[in-house]
């Protein structure tokens, strides 16, 4: 992968992520992992290669039916991308709304998981008003309220302190349990330790570990 | 401890946009302009058609007669013997010699008073109202005046009816053509204000495309953000024209405002689609505009 005539920023890339599992993606800053989640999340295409997601080649979908691959897929971004003129409550129901579900079939819902985050006294806020903590937990509910098949997460625990992190690797660690394949980009290696889940490593746009338990561990 | 501000059970969503933009008032303020003019000028057209229909309606009823005495027979004996033979032709309501002076108080705006001099042979005139339902054909008049041998020249006004009638179908034509530019300007402004509505919202639409949303459900955010936005304008456009217009009605009397333009209280409810015409140009122009610009976001 490339953006524009820039060299190639991912390459001779090969890997699977099984239904229902749980990968870190760990790399130096400029190693490719926001990239590589770019290309899985459909911001980007491949400038070369196929990427096959849910039996599919992407690249082969119509631009019509990529909405509905994209509803599959929860992001939680780096710099969280909340709206900033709605409240907690409708930023975490936007997915639902964009699949056109109807407010009264989902309102429960929402509320439940966003207490579930610990955003119970904050529907109402707006994200302007969250600490970075809040917004981060906002951010994982928005991307996992649909129930969506993969959850891509970029560094989501870059932005809180230990204690926070640790939370939130257990709530990806429970979406995961529920059936949902989890991705986390990210560079803190005391958090891939401490979860004992395979490591995708990348450096220099290419994979060079493919294991559990980071660096280090089996090709 | 629930949200003391916040009742999921009574939750609506919000809108996806943000409600307020610095420049909806610049879009609204241009719009209402357009509309105000758009309707204006539909109303100064019907008023033109109403004034060129009764204008040629006058005309087309009546003729005038030029009489050219023979020999020793005076003008005024010719006009009567004239008005006489035309009076019982089949589609001729009345037949009336024009006096003298009636003669010269006709021609006295085109020759001025100091031309009409003894001296100048005068034609003598006769008016003649046509039945309307069925009103005599210039043949007609000029066959029996022929028959009563009175020499004369018959004018069915049919010269000034064209030229009117080519005046008002111009009239028409360009009120048409100003109104079309006007809505293609408006269209222009439109979508003008969606491709920066969409760059300003670039953030919003992003998180809404990489959420599944379709090209379709953020065009149609925009869509009726802008065809509310314009319909509005149009409301406020029409309400301006029809006020001036209602004013001219007003001040002019049963004449409206002037002759040459005589309105009617119904000519006022031209105004009336303004405000949803504005309001769908704006629909089709955001829809365009945000469908092509969506495109690219793959």
């Amino acid at each position: 992968m490339r953006y524009g005539r820039a060299p190639e920023i991912l390459k001779d890339l090969t890997f699977d992520l099984a239904p229902g599992s749980f990968h870190f993606l760990t790399g130096a800053s400029g190693a490719g992992k926001s990239s590589l989640l770019k290309l899985i999340y459909l911001a980007e295409h491949p400038s070369r290669g196929r990427i096959e997601m849910f039996g599919r080649d992407v690249e082969a979908i119509a631009a019509h039916d990529r909405p509905h691959l994209r509803r599959r897929v929860g992001v939680v971004f780096q710099e969280f991308r909340l709206l900033e003129h709605l409240s907690a409550f409708d930023n975490c129901a936007l997915p639902l709304r964009i699949a056109g579900r109807k407010p009264s079939e989902y309102r429960e819902d929402v509320a439940e998981l966003l207490g579930w985050v610990g955003l119970k006294t904050r529907m109402h806020a707006l994200p302007a008003t969250l600490s970075g903590g809040e917004k981060q937990r906002l951010a994982i509910a928005r991307a996992v309220v649909a129930r969506p098949d993969i959850i891509l997460a970029d560094e989501p625990t870059g932005n809180v302190d230990h204690g926070h992190a640790i939370r939130i690797l257990k709530l990806f660690v429970e979406l995961n349990r529920l059936g949902s394949t989890v991705l986390i980009a990210t560079h803190d290696e005391d958090l891939v330790a401490r979860s004992g889940q395979p490591v995708l490593h990348l450096e220099a746009g290419r994979m060079i570990r493919y294991g559990r338990n980071g660096p280090g561990a089996d090709e | 401890m629930s949200d003391p501000l916040f009742d999921p059970a009574r939750w609506t969503p919000a809108p996806l946009l943000p409600r307020r933009d610095a420049r909806d008032g610049a879009l609204v303020f241009v719009v209402a302009v357009l509309c105000f003019l758009a309707c204006l000028t539909a109303i100064g057209a019907l008023a033109a058609d109403r004034a060129a229909r009764g204008w040629t309606n006058q005309l087309a009823d009546s003729a005038t007669i030029i009489v050219q005495p023979k020999g020793a027979e005076s003008p005024d004996a010719a006009a009567a013997r004239a008005a006489e033979a035309l009076a019982g032709v089949k589609g001729v309501a009345e037949a009336r010699a024009l006096e003298k002076e009636k003669a010269e108080a006709l021609l006295e705006p085109w020759l001025g008073r100091e031309a009409l001099l003894e001296d100048i042979p005068m034609p003598r005139l006769v008016s003649v109202e046509l039945d309307p339902k069925t009103p005599a054909s210039a043949a007609d008049l000029d066959k029996a005046l022929k028959a009563a041998g009175v020499q004369a020249t018959v004018d069915d006004h049919s010269v000034w009816i064209g030229d009117i009638q080519r005046g008002a179908g111009v009239a028409r034509w360009a009120a048409l053509g100003v109104c079309l530019l006007i809505a293609a300007a408006a269209a222009a402004v439109i979508g003008f204000a969606t491709r920066a509505g969409l760059a300003a919202h670039r953030d919003v639409i992003e998180v809404l495309h990489l959420s599944g949303a379709e090209t379709g459900f953020v065009a149609r955010l925009f869509q009726s953000r802008f065809a509310l936005a314009a319909g509005t304008a149009g409301l406020f456009g029409a309400t301006g024209a029809a006020l001036i217009a209602a004013l001219a009605r007003l001040a002019g009397g049963g004449q409206g405002l002037t002759p040459v333009l005589p309105l009617a209280w119904l000519d006022l409810a031209a105004v009336l689609p303004a405000p949803f015409l504005a309001a769908l140009i704006a629909a089709v122009a955001a829809r365009l505009s945000a469908d092509r610009l969506l495109k690219d976001l793959g």
